[in-house]
């Protein structure tokens, strides 16, 4: 595995053309994130206009609700909550299942069969039930869902650091470390981790979309925090009213449809760059 | 006309590569019953050679000029199908890699068997693939034909190649290092297997090789081979004792001639002793069967201060575990590893740390023992870092050990990938000798490199290891590099010991029926390198 510079790296990503248009629109959508107050002053939830305007009339873009919220307004609001969900579930998913994984790969033996049975309790329990459970008892609140979001997505990235460090930890360079007398969290920390960094990379770009659609998906059941603007809300309030006000809908479900496609594409990317062997393999050399 | 012809053969690389031709201006000839040995270093352009007369280039290797003749037909100009029907009937080729070669889910006679149907000889498979499975020296063909490959070992895997090679009795066989995944004793076995079928049948061969000790033993000519360029070729005997050309006189120098010298008997005081050590694997769990291996038993051993012991032996032999339990990368269930009296098994993680500034080891993969992703220099401080020596003064004597090892000072600040094997072999040394080790323990360090490099780094390990007053345990399979390096050596066979004693005398006196058997197995055994 070569060494990683930033020149090599991003000269591998730009060559899948999908990952760069990724990046591009999850650029745009953090952009209208960021600038949501100032594109949209006020609230989101305070009434614009006239109740169910259709698209483009009276100055709103994508049309108003049934109470005469903008559309548009909620979506980039929206966008602020569903990333800021999707980054934060994500890196409490990432710390609790690095940790997990390392120790369980890196000790191996009692630990490992304790950790990874402890993994599958998880794992058999379908994932999205156990969110909406999770909210259930901690009452619907931003805070609860992150946590819940974190606690069904923790698994996978556990056994994906464990089986890297599984391989990593017989390499000669770790025993070298070993031999050395090097401690175990400072062989862990700095020769394995970095080694095992790549799949975490691109595991964690796949785990903010699906985080942002179990988001959604909660939010449309109405376990959405409910002080919060989220896309999963809009859709869920627009579903009663779909053939009277389709744009209620589709807009914020187009919305969560690029960020998912976007953040699919650039892990994408990041796996052929990460990887150039793999993505040579697969015929993506031109 | 010559069996085999090759004219001014010329195969281009990819642009972007090393050098603008993989090959260049290879001519070369193979006669009816003569062994022809290419040998080379890795990058040499061999393997690129045969693959061409195979017809086997991938794309990217386009044949730029030259012609290729067997038995008067021009194969550069050859369709695919009349290609394919000469491949396997009058040119065969066995690869590298027995381990590999075979397909798993096929038993072995099926597999032989095919051969002969896609040649439309299937009628007399059921009578010619015992035939062809004892031409090879398998014992009980019909058992082996009903075989899975998982279940041969790799010189078994290896003749089964050569069986269905062999198969239509083909004018050409070609073989690629196939002996170089094997064990010595099995390469012996392998070598002289081939020499006799192909006398016997009056094949021509075209053997490609790295180990000079192979050529010895079976070339009738030899072609030397560097940068893609054929440097000089003649019959065996010449090339091999009256070496012309510079390049294959400094390769045939790099060759360990394999007698040991008369050395001095080390009577420094005992600085390692290996009492009753035993190390047992067990795989399988509560279901299926348990398998139980004893990697190590009877393996006992001295090392006195200054001294070199040499563990040889073949893989699987337990050589490498045994050392691996002095410096606890591998926990023995019992014994005593008594170090400067302090028994080693038996100390804490904690414990143990003091201990490692004193035994150091060198790794067997120069590819694999340095972090890729920390730079020289900081492989090489992080040692005496860890144990309590300010950075700035680590990295001042890792740049002396750069020096020392024969490296760039240049090389600090560069990362793994950017240094050739060797180079990164002289890293991996630096990187022990920064603990200013008392005893170091060098697992395999040279059998990854190329002969001129490797006689480099042996030269440099012996240099050292004078100059620092080390002692070392040197783990080799490789009889000729131990009796030019050890004072002393163990040979193991199975786990255990079976004997040791100073290198002269088990070389010119061995008394176990194995050590014997090594040392008969030796490539090229009854060929002295020249003194150049």
């Amino acid at each position: 595995m070569p060494a990683f510079t930033v020149k090599d790296f991003w000269r591998r990503y730009r060559r899948n053309k999908g990952a760069v248009v990724g990046l591009v629109v999850l650029l745009l959508v953090m952009l209208m994130a960021a600038t949501a107050p100032w594109l949209f002053p006020g609230s989101p939830w305070d009434m614009a206009s006239a109740p169910f305007l259709p698209p483009g009339e009276m100055g709103m873009l994508l049309g108003t609700d049934s109470l005469g919220r903008d559309v548009a307004a909620g979506i980039a609001h929206g966008a602020r909550i569903s990333l800021l969900v999707g980054a934060v579930s994500t890196a409490a998913a990432l710390l609790v299942g690095v940790t997990l994984g390392a120790i369980a790969g890196y000790l191996g033996g009692f630990a490992d069969d304790a950790i990874m049975r402890f993994t599958e309790f998880f794992q058999t329990i379908p994932s999205f039930v156990l969110a909406i459970l999770l909210v259930a008892i901690f009452t619907p609140s931003i805070g609860s869902v992150v946590f819940a979001i974190a606690v069904v997505s923790w698994p996978p990235v556990a056994r994906v650091v464990r089986a890297e460090f599984l391989s990593l930890r017989g390499r000669e360079f770790v025993q070298a470390a070993e031999v050395l007398g090097k401690s175990r969290v400072s062989i862990v920390l700095t020769d394995i981790l970095p080694n095992a960094l790549s799949p975490i990379v691109v595991l964690s770009s796949l785990m903010v979309a699906t985080a942002i659609l179990l988001e959604s998906a909660l939010s449309f059941l109405g376990l959405g925090d409910p002080n919060l603007m989220t896309w999963g809300f809009l859709i869920g309030s627009g579903r009663s009213v779909i053939r009277l006000a389709w744009w209620m809908s589709v807009f914020p479900g187009i919305a969560i449809f690029l960020t998912v496609l976007a953040l699919n594409l650039v892990g994408e990317g990041l796996s052929d760059a990460l990887n150039p062997r793999l993505a040579r393999q697969r015929g993506g050399a031109a | 006309m010559s069996l085999l012809s090759v004219e001014g053969l010329t195969v281009a690389l990819p642009p972007g590569g090393d050098r603008a031709d993989a090959i260049e201006d290879v001519s070369f000839s193979v006669d009816a019953g003569e062994i022809l040995c290419v040998v080379g270093e890795s990058g040499s352009g061999k393997s690129i050679t045969a693959n061409a007369v195979m017809g086997l280039l991938p794309k990217g290797l386009p044949v730029r000029a030259g012609a290729i003749a067997f038995e008067g037909t021009d194969l550069l100009r050859l369709g695919a199908e009349p290609m394919r029907k000469l491949r396997g009937q009058r040119l065969a080729m066995i690869f590298q890699e027995p381990m590999t070669a075979l397909n798993p889910l096929m038993r072995v006679g099926d597999q032989i068997a095919e051969v002969l149907q896609v040649h439309g000889a299937a009628a007399d498979a059921a009578r010619r693939v015992p035939e062809l499975l004892a031409a090879v020296n398998l014992p009980d063909p019909a058992a082996i034909a009903r075989s899975h490959p998982f279940r041969l070992s790799g010189g078994q895997r290896q003749r089964v190649m050569i069986a269905m090679a062999l198969a239509l009795e083909p004018a050409l066989l070609i073989a690629d290092e196939p002996t170089t995944a094997l064990d010595v004793t099995t390469q012996m076995q392998i070598l002289r297997l081939i020499r006799e079928i192909q006398s016997r049948r009056g094949m021509g061969v075209l053997f490609i090789t790295h180990d000079f000790g192979v050529v010895a033993e079976i070339a009738d000519r030899v072609a030397v081979m560097q940068h893609g360029r054929i440097v000089e070729q003649g019959p065996a005997a010449e090339v091999l004792n009256a070496p012309q050309h510079p390049y294959t006189r400094g390769l045939i120098a790099a060759v360990p001639h394999g007698a040991a010298p008369e050395r001095a008997a080390i009577t420094g005081e005992e600085v390692l002793r290996v009492t009753d050590i035993a190390k047992t694997y067990r795989r399988g769990g509560i279901f299926g069967a348990k398998a139980v291996v004893r990697a190590v038993h009877d393996a006992d051993f001295t090392l006195k201060r200054g001294e070199t012991l040499g563990l040889v032996g073949e893989s699987g032999s337990g050589k490498s575990t045994l050392a691996r339990c002095v410096v606890k990368l591998v926990t023995p269930e019992q014994g005593e590893i008594a170090y400067d009296g302090t028994n080693l098994r038996l100390l804490s993680r904690a414990a143990w740390k003091p201990y490692r500034q004193r035994i150091q080891m060198i790794f067997q993969d120069p590819y694999a023992s340095l972090n890729p992703r920390r730079t020289v220099g900081d492989t090489i401080a992080e040692g005496p870092v860890t144990h309590g020596t300010p950075r700035a003064e680590a990295l001042g004597r890792a740049r002396e050990l750069l020096r020392l090892v024969q490296l760039d000072a240049g090389a600090m600040d560069r990362y793994p990938h950017e240094f050739s094997g060797g180079q990164r072999q002289r890293i991996g040394i630096a990187r022990a000798l920064a603990m200013r080790p008392d005893l170091l323990i060098a697992d395999e360090p040279v059998s990854a490199l190329d002969v001129s490099v490797q006689a480099q780094v042996l030269a440099l390990l012996a240099e050292i290891k004078a100059r620092l007053g080390l002692t070392m345990l040197f783990i080799t399979h490789d009889l000729r590099v131990a009796a030019q390096i050890c004072d002393r050596v163990a040979v193991m066979q199975r786990g255990a010991i079976v004997e040791q004693g100073p290198t002269r005398q088990v070389f010119s006196a061995p008394q176990h029926a194995y050590t014997r058997q090594l040392l008969d197995s030796i490539p090229g055994r009854g060929w002295t390198p020249p003194q150049l």
